[in-house]
């Protein structure tokens, strides 16, 4: 088993595609670096954080970019964003098979703040475009810093969420609700009420990622090429379905205090317990119960 | 931000054809270190631009350790350093030299 | 005629005084200021318990309330000082003079204190010689202990965490002194009695559990490629050659790692019964896939780890427990088995100079020692023999002493192991400790050192080991030491001929020297990566305390 939480972007897509299949655009030679970090005396990377590129996932042509949460987590920034919304934008060019982003960010990079915001709505927008063009685009989240902020934001506008337990997904991070609202509303030191508050089961459960796996790359790879054949509705009347889907989640779960209770609600039993289940044991005991 | 640059003669290890390689990390005590063929005359260059101020000397030795266990030739070493300590440092520039250099070393 | 009894006379007037404040040994939880203000005299040497595990915290609290004008210019004795009410007791004048033996968190306010005068200190002490004193000239009038649970007899359990209490309540109950716990709960019968309630003479329900610390827990997922180089360098260096079978771990990544590669590494070099089988340590969870590769025989602790109560309980033929199931530690007897009947310690540190000498001390800070230096200095009163005791005795030695005319004689394995930087470029090789500038600051008599040089048998650094057993004089221990120190100035000040020369006579051994091959130095061989890891491995018995858990 390889451990997608501890690889690093470029070990990320080494195992999960097709082997020698991967071709970087701009690799770190390119040095395509961000021009503002230096100016602020922040050391930069030859890549920007993000690796982009061509490749085949079980012999399908697949374009795929990865962010490294262990470059300022992730952030995005100016070159960063580009760097992406280039990758989706040839994609609609070329229709490949999907575009796989293996996301891992805290959101916009604040050095570069603005520059970061505009690139975050660009990629919004490519997203859209390239599923209305009929080219799906899958997250795969499963690294250290999880997908918050602007990249949680585009998650949820991709086809599909790949998550694994050790994966989070959300909008603000847990240390801003908890500087925000209060360590009473929400303790980020409290890693277990984190977990299950934006962890990869709770995201699961409420349907906001459509498959679970282990923290395995092969795991990721297996899940991703599941979804290559999935055709996503995207009919109005899919659309209005899944508005009324989210109303009802609202008004069913709206006042739970904690996941626990939503868990419970769903008729989960034991749901106590459901955090120490591995990957398959909580499918297995959820089945039939998610949103 | 500091920048440093080293050069050395002599070198052995000339690998004009091999790709660019590149290990490591920008993260906080990591670096990330890119290895590329360069036609230099023979030279091995390396370019160090690190957060933290004033170990020059330490970078000093721990490259021309580096030179001594790999001496390339007509190779760029370039480095992006958050604090890394010596012995991190070393660990990723070996293994840059060898993914670089490849099975044929 | 001379009254030999005053000191019970004396015991039986504080009781008296305190019967006002309580129905039997219980006492509610609001009357525990009147309590102490009828038990505790002015000037009394009071102990009050709390290691860097567990804490009557709810006693300290109480003590730190007290009206100064009834009850002031107590001498404080206690292993650690760890709450702010430690330190608040000083500041509020209720007490002047301390002895004691560790301060980690409060050494900052502590150093203030001292530097202003208002707190004396008498000595700052190992466990061992601490807890000697409480029987010999520290014998305190009043002890506040803390314990799991009481029955209104006064009977005790402490659980897992025992810890100091037993020798704290021995000290102070055989010595007409008075004895009141805090407990967690009163209840009609007890899973076991740690402290028969004949030695207790008040308890009290507080509020809120106590506090324990989870200390010993080190989440594998931070563990280094360097510090998995180091491990692997340990026990090929050092625990294979000398065969090590009894043992104690500091607390740390380092030895860590060196835990958490015996089932991948230390396995694949054979060496499953031949090393570790017997601790001295805390139940380190980290410690769980040995365990379960069957590399551990036993293991007795200082103290227990939160979260870490029900793997004990499966696992009582390796740990020490009760009738009823739960874990037994004391603090003092492990210490004791610590010192005199393990072949080694093995930890790391902040300083090392070039004798060897090493030192946490830093400036501003006074921290104290723990019980490290009871581990991590040779027993002189051992005669039991062993493989490695043996052997690094005979190393000493042999060169020292003409042939023949040595006696022979064991030594206690002492390695320090230390990344040559530590995190911030900070070098751990020094010329001079800090440790003296700190004893001249802070009017100590001398400086505080953790290990003595004549102590340390070996140093680890990712560069090598140096063995200064086979040191035969300084100069040669000081080249040795330079020539692990990699890259700090200490290390590039070595004098390279002599360094290659120990070299060849393999007092200092490379990674390379020793057959460690680096490119295995990865984070893959560790039994377990993460946390959750460590609960697969104990079969899912293990629970971390939330702060560790990303699940």
């Amino acid at each position: 088993m390889s451990s997608y939480y501890e690889a690093s972007a470029r070990e990320r897509l080494q195992n999960l595609l097709d082997p020698g299949s991967f071709q970087e655009f701009l690799p770190p030679s390119a040095r395509a670096q961000s021009p503002h970090l230096l100016q602020l005396e922040t050391p930069a990377a030859f890549d920007d954080g993000v690796i982009v590129g061509t490749a085949t996932l079980g012999g399908a042509k697949v374009l795929a970019a990865a962010q490294e949460g262990g470059f300022m987590g992730g952030a995005v920034g100016e070159v960063h964003g580009a760097k992406i919304v280039g990758l989706l934008e040839r994609a609609l060019d070329e229709r490949p098979a999907a575009v796989l982003l293996l996301v891992e960010s805290g959101g916009v990079r604040l050095h570069e703040a603005n520059a970061g915001l505009i690139a975050v709505s660009e990629i919004m927008r490519a997203v859209l475009a390239l599923r209305s063009a009929g080219v799906p685009v899958f997250v795969l989240d499963g690294g250290q810093f999880g997908c918050f902020g602007g990249m949680g934001i585009v998650a949820r506008l991709c086809d599909a969420v790949i998550i694994s337990e050790e994966g989070r997904l959300g909008l603000s991070g847990p240390e801003v609700i908890e500087t925000t609202c209060g360590v009473e509303e929400f303790d980020s030191r409290d890693r277990a009420l984190v977990w299950r508050t934006v962890g990869g089961k709770h995201r699961y459960l409420l349907g906001e990622a459509k498959e679970i796996v282990a923290d395995d790359i092969a795991a990721f790879r297996a899940a991703a090429l599941a979804l290559l054949d999935a055709k996503p509705d995207l009919s109005l009347d899919a659309l209005a379905a899944e508005h009324e889907a989210l109303g009802r989640r609202i008004e069913r779960f709206g006042s739970a205090a904690d996941a626990t209770d939503i868990w419970r609600a769903m008729g989960l039993e034991n749901p106590e317990k459901i955090p120490v289940l591995e990957a398959d044991d909580f499918r297995a005991a959820t089945a039939g119960r998610r949103l | 931000m500091e920048k440093l640059t080293y050069e050395f003669q002599g070198g052995t290890f000339s690998r004009p054809k091999n790709e660019a390689k590149l290990v490591g990390v920008v993260g906080s005590g990591n670096l990330e270190v890119l290895i590329e063929p360069a036609d230099l005359q023979g030279r091995c260059v390396v370019e160090v631009l690190t957060a933290a101020r004033g170990f020059g000397a330490i970078w000093q030795a721990v490259i021309a350790d580096f030179f001594a266990r790999y001496p390339l030739a007509d190779a760029r070493v370039s480095i992006n350093d958050v604090g890394a300590t010596p012995a991190v440092v070393s660990l990723r520039l070996d293994q840059a030299a060898e993914d670089f250099l490849g099975d044929a070393q | 005629m001379r009254d030999w009894s005053q000191q019970q006379r004396n015991r039986q007037a504080r009781l008296d005084r305190a019967a006002a404040h309580t129905s039997g040994k219980v006492v509610a939880a609001q009357d525990i200021g009147a309590l102490l203000e009828a038990v505790i005299e002015p000037g009394d040497r009071v102990c009050l318990e709390g290691n860097n595990q567990k804490q009557a915290d709810f006693l300290a609290k109480a003590l730190a309330a007290l009206d100064p004008a009834r009850a002031h210019d107590l001498h404080m004795v206690q292993s650690v000082l760890a709450l702010p009410e430690h330190i608040d007791v000083f500041e509020r004048g209720v007490a002047s003079k301390l002895d004691f033996s560790f301060s980690g968190p409060q050494a900052g306010r502590l150093a203030k204190l001292v530097s202003a005068n208002r707190i004396a200190v008498g000595a700052i002490h190992t466990y061992l010689e601490l807890f000697g004193r409480y029987f010999i000239d520290l014998t305190p009038r009043v002890s506040l202990v803390c314990a799991q649970a009481a029955d209104r007899d006064g009977n005790l359990f402490t659980g897992p965490n025992t810890e100091d209490t037993p020798v704290i309540v021995e000290a102070t109950a055989f010595k007409s002194g008075i004895v009141i716990a805090q407990v967690n709960e009163i209840v009609d019968k007890l899973p076991r009695v740690d402290i028969p309630g004949g030695w207790v003479d008040f308890v009290v329900q507080s509020p809120k559990p106590h506090y324990i610390e989870p200390l010993f827990t080190r989440d594998p997922a931070q563990i280094s490629e360097i510090q998995v180089l180091m491990a692997m360098m340990a026990i090929k260096g050092i625990y294979a050659p000398y065969e090590v079978q009894s043992l104690n771990h500091g607390i740390g990544f380092d030895t860590a790692a060196i835990e958490l590669i015996l089932p991948t590494y230390a396995d694949s070099l054979g060496l499953k019964g031949k090393i570790c089988g017997n601790w001295a340590l805390n139940p380190h969870p980290a410690l769980i896939p040995a365990i379960e590769a069957g590399f551990v025989e036993s293991v007795h602790s200082f103290g227990s780890e939160l979260g870490m109560e029900a793997y004990i309980r499966a696992r009582p033929d390796v740990f020490f427990t009760g009738p009823d199931g739960s874990m037994r530690s004391n603090r003092a007897m492990c210490q004791a088995a610590g010192h005199y009947a393990c072949d080694m310690f093995i930890g790391s540190t902040l300083q090392v100079d070039l004798y060897g000498n090493s030192s946490t001390a830093t400036l501003g800070r006074i921290a104290g020692f723990g019980g490290a230096p009871n581990m991590g200095s040779d027993a002189r009163g051992r005669r039991h023999a062993s493989t490695a005791w043996l052997k690094a005795g005979r190393e000493a030695r042999e060169g020292r002493m003409a042939k023949g005319r040595i006696m022979p004689r064991g030594q206690k394995l002492v390695v320090q192991m230390v990344e040559t930087f530590r995190e911030h470029m900070a070098p751990a090789f020094v010329e001079k400790l800090d440790a003296w500038e700190l004893a001249e600051t802070a009017n100590m008599d001398l400086p505080p050192v953790m290990i003595y040089g004549e102590d340390v048998t070996h140093i680890l650094t990712e560069e090598g080991i140096a063995n200064l057993l086979l040191c035969r004089n300084d100069e040669e221990r000081e080249q040795a030491i330079r020539g692990v120190a990699g890259y700090t100035p200490v290390g590039l000040a070595r004098d390279k001929r002599l360094v290659e020369n120990l070299r060849d006579r393999g007092v200092i051994q490379r990674p390379e020297d020793l057959g460690v091959d680096k490119r295995l130095a990865t984070r893959d061989l560790l039994a377990a990566r993460s946390m959750k890891d460590l609960v697969r491995a104990s079969g899912g018995l293990y629970d971390p305390p939330k702060r560790f858990r990303n699940w």
